[in-house]
């Protein structure tokens, strides 16, 4: 028989139960919860009389409809005010453990889950929101789910699944100077599509994706969704390891040794077989910058805007009209008004660590109208003040935010105006995403950091140390 | 879960591909903590040509006569017609809501992203996946025939036209049964609470780290 694959081995391990019809019920280590997608299901819960099945395994944070300013007026937005409270009076009445808007620890979701030891190996992790993915960068099954599941994991700790089929992609030898994660994985989705992953889990593995670190994993598997595939995931190995010791939920002491050895179990076993396999060369990959409205419109920063073929025609033709742009411009010559470096993708302190060292003694063209970064959580922004990361960034131009979502889909004070341009480090470049009539450019940390030095995309090898 | 038998309904064609869920109901209106009352919000950036808020009386913003659904001959729809890949994206269920609450009862497309796929089936909708060729003809024959109907039988899987046109379509069998069941997911699974208490107990001999107290 052949061997398993990493989430064979992950959905093996928490089947409770296979149905004839051909679903199983999948037990469920944690869920995560924000103000967004959760009201409707404690309110279902209530409506039957039903109970949360084990409280400890929930943990809910505010994150999308915050303020990045002025935290201590509150929350000015009536409607916003009104669902960061409901959270709150849910996880009370619930006995759910909540990070408030004032906690030193609050943040993005899928930042503090790995930050606070709160996404272990080997767990399956559920949240009501589509970049739950990025937690399977740890070792985990994690998957975004719909406000019914996310009641039906509140009240049974189950889920109904359907397996999915598993895919390999392998990115070979390693990478070039000034080029990132954010960058591998535009490139990735660039190569299959935004649909290539779609009933697929996603493995990441090879030599380019071992060398990176637990911050740059993150960025991967946060995006395989954006690839189509719910959940994205790596095998543990040191670098896991190392990250997830002695963080504040973290397991302890003799627990310690226990846990480790189980964890080293989670990866493919070397004759697992994959039902599709997908080889990249990493030293083909350079610095991306997306130029339409889904994040497969991908090209090389010194690339131009391609020429719509047939088949997609109206597609292609749509976004250029959307973006204000045309066939055969040169990425470089794309003006932007605005730069937001932050978000469940790159908010972490290595990307801001990436950005800063860019932007080191420089000063942003005066052309742009806002540059923002908002760390992806309290204990990042802490660190980042204390290696005086802020004080790079407010000297040459940015603002220094409180965390939270903010411009990645402006749910908040955060956001474009109609028309405007703005290099992200985001996940999504949809119409309206950051702002009606907003036009988002995807991009890595380093890119963002050398486009608002420049106010147009740039080759960014001139910006790196030696 | 709403129970979904039949169906019979006017289609609206939405020609695009990878229609996304901020598409398909802008984050201002996922503030609501309700379920319902997202319909006329339902795709509000290419339909009206203001920026909507939630709560906003939507009678007399100004349309945008270019949409689809503007347009006369596509009021009242009941079944979307559009391409691949429909509904990736955030995982927000507010994305059937609306289309539910707008009153599409089924959507044929040659894809969907899959939690978008799962959430429909969640809220009584029932997305159909066909071929391009197929999806093409249906294009057609929308766009040539002003009121083109189709009558959806999930229990046959058949899509059937006036001009006696049949088109099969596929479906997993634990999804159609969920659906002309209406059942009440939550309630079946804890049917099964002795075999997860017992599965429950095994995991946590094993793991016990993954039962930590916060
Ligand atoms: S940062 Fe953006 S993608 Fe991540 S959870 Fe928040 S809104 Fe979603």
């Amino acid at each position: 028989m052949a061997g398993k694959t990493l989430y064979d081995k992950l959905w093996d391990s928490h089947l409770v139960r296979e149905d004839t019809s051909g679903t199983s019920l999948i037990y469920i280590d944690r869920q995560l919860i924000h103000e967004v997608t959760s009201p409707q299901a404690f309110e279902g819960l209530r409506l039957e009389g039903r109970k949360s099945w084990r409280q400890s395994a929930n943990v809910a944070v505010p994150d999308h409809n915050i303020p990045t300013k002025d935290r201590h007026l509150g929350i000015t937005d009536p409607v916003s005010n009104v669902q960061v409270d409901t959270l709150s009076e849910n996880c009370a009445d619930f006995g759910i453990k909540e990070f408030s808007m004032s906690d030193p620890n609050q943040g993005i979701v899928h930042v503090i889950g790995p930050e606070q030891g709160l996404t272990l190996p080997g767990m399956t992790i559920v949240c009501g929101d589509s970049h739950t993915s990025t937690h399977g960068a740890l070792g985990a099954l994690a998957f975004g789910i719909g406000t019914s599941e996310v009641e039906h994991v509140l009240a049974t700790q189950c889920l109904i699944q359907k397996k999915s089929k598993n895919m390999l992609i392998s990115v070979n030898g390693k990478l070039n100077i000034g080029v990132t994660a954010k960058d591998m994985i535009l490139y990735i989705i660039g190569q299959i599509g935004t649909a290539g992953g779609t009933g697929f889990s996603i493995e990441f593995s090879g030599e380019a994706i071992q060398n990176l670190s637990m911050e740059s994993r993150m960025t991967i598997c946060n995006m395989a969704i954006e690839a189509g595939a719910r959940s994205g995931m790596i095998a543990v190995d040191q670098v896991t390891i190392d990250y997830i010791k002695g963080r504040p939920f973290s397991p302890t002491a003799n627990e310690w040794e226990k846990a480790v050895s189980s964890w080293k179990n989670l990866k493919s076993d070397s004759d697992a077989i994959f039902d599709k396999v997908i080889q990249i060369d990493a030293s083909s990959i350079n610095s991306m910058v997306t130029w339409g409205t889904s994040p497969e419109m991908v090209t090389e920063v010194s690339g131009t805007i391609p020429i719509s073929d047939n088949r997609n025609s109206s597609t292609i033709d749509a976004a250029l009209d959307y973006m204000g742009l045309t066939s055969g411009t040169a990425i470089k010559d794309i003006h932007l008004d605005k730069i937001f470096i932050g978000s469940c993708t790159n908010s972490r302190i290595e990307d801001l660590r990436l950005a800063a060292n860019i932007l080191k003694g420089q000063q942003i063209a005066d052309s742009i109208k806002l540059a923002l970064v908002v760390p992806g959580s309290g204990p990042v922004k802490k660190q980042a003040e204390e290696e005086g990361l802020d004080k790079i960034f407010i000297d040459s131009g940015f603002e220094w935010r409180e965390p939270g979502c903010s411009m990645c889909l402006a749910m908040n004070a955060d956001y474009l105006e109609p028309g405007e341009r703005c290099a992200s480090t985001s996940n999504r470049n949809f119409e309206g995403r950051q702002g009606q009539g907003g036009r988002t450019h995807l991009v890595s940390p380093i890119m963002a950091a050398a486009a608002a030095i420049e106010g147009h995309f740039t080759n960014v090898s001139k910006y790196l140390d030696n | 879960m709403d129970r979904f038998k039949t169906f019979t309904g006017v289609i609206a064609p939405l020609n695009r591909d990878n229609v996304d869920t901020d598409a398909i109901i802008p984050k201002q209106f996922l503030k609501s903590i309700n379920r319902s009352g997202f319909g006329d919000n339902l795709f509000d950036e290419w339909r009206y040509l203001d920026h909507g808020e939630p709560g906003q009386d939507c009678s007399n913003r100004p349309l945008n006569l270019d949409f689809v659904l503007n347009q006369k001959r596509y009021m009242n729809s009941g079944i979307l017609l559009t391409r691949s890949n429909f509904g990736c994206g955030s995982s927000r269920e507010h994305a059937p809501w609306a289309l539910d609450n707008y009153g599409f009862r089924v959507i044929i497309a040659e894809s969907y992203a899959d939690i978008f796929y799962n959430n429909c089936f969640k809220n009584g909708i029932l997305p159909i996946c066909l071929t391009e060729g197929i999806i093409n003809s249906l294009f057609e024959l929308t766009l040539a025939k002003p009121g083109y109907t189709l009558t959806v039988d999930l229990e046959a899987q058949i899509i059937a036209d006036p001009l006696d046109t049949r088109i099969y379509f596929e479906i997993e069998k634990f999804r159609k049964d969920a659906l002309l069941g209406g059942l009440d997911e939550i309630g079946q699974t804890l049917t099964h609470t002795d075999i997860i208490k017992k599965f429950e107990k095994k995991h946590r001999d094993a793991n016990p780290w993954l039962f930590r107290s916060l």
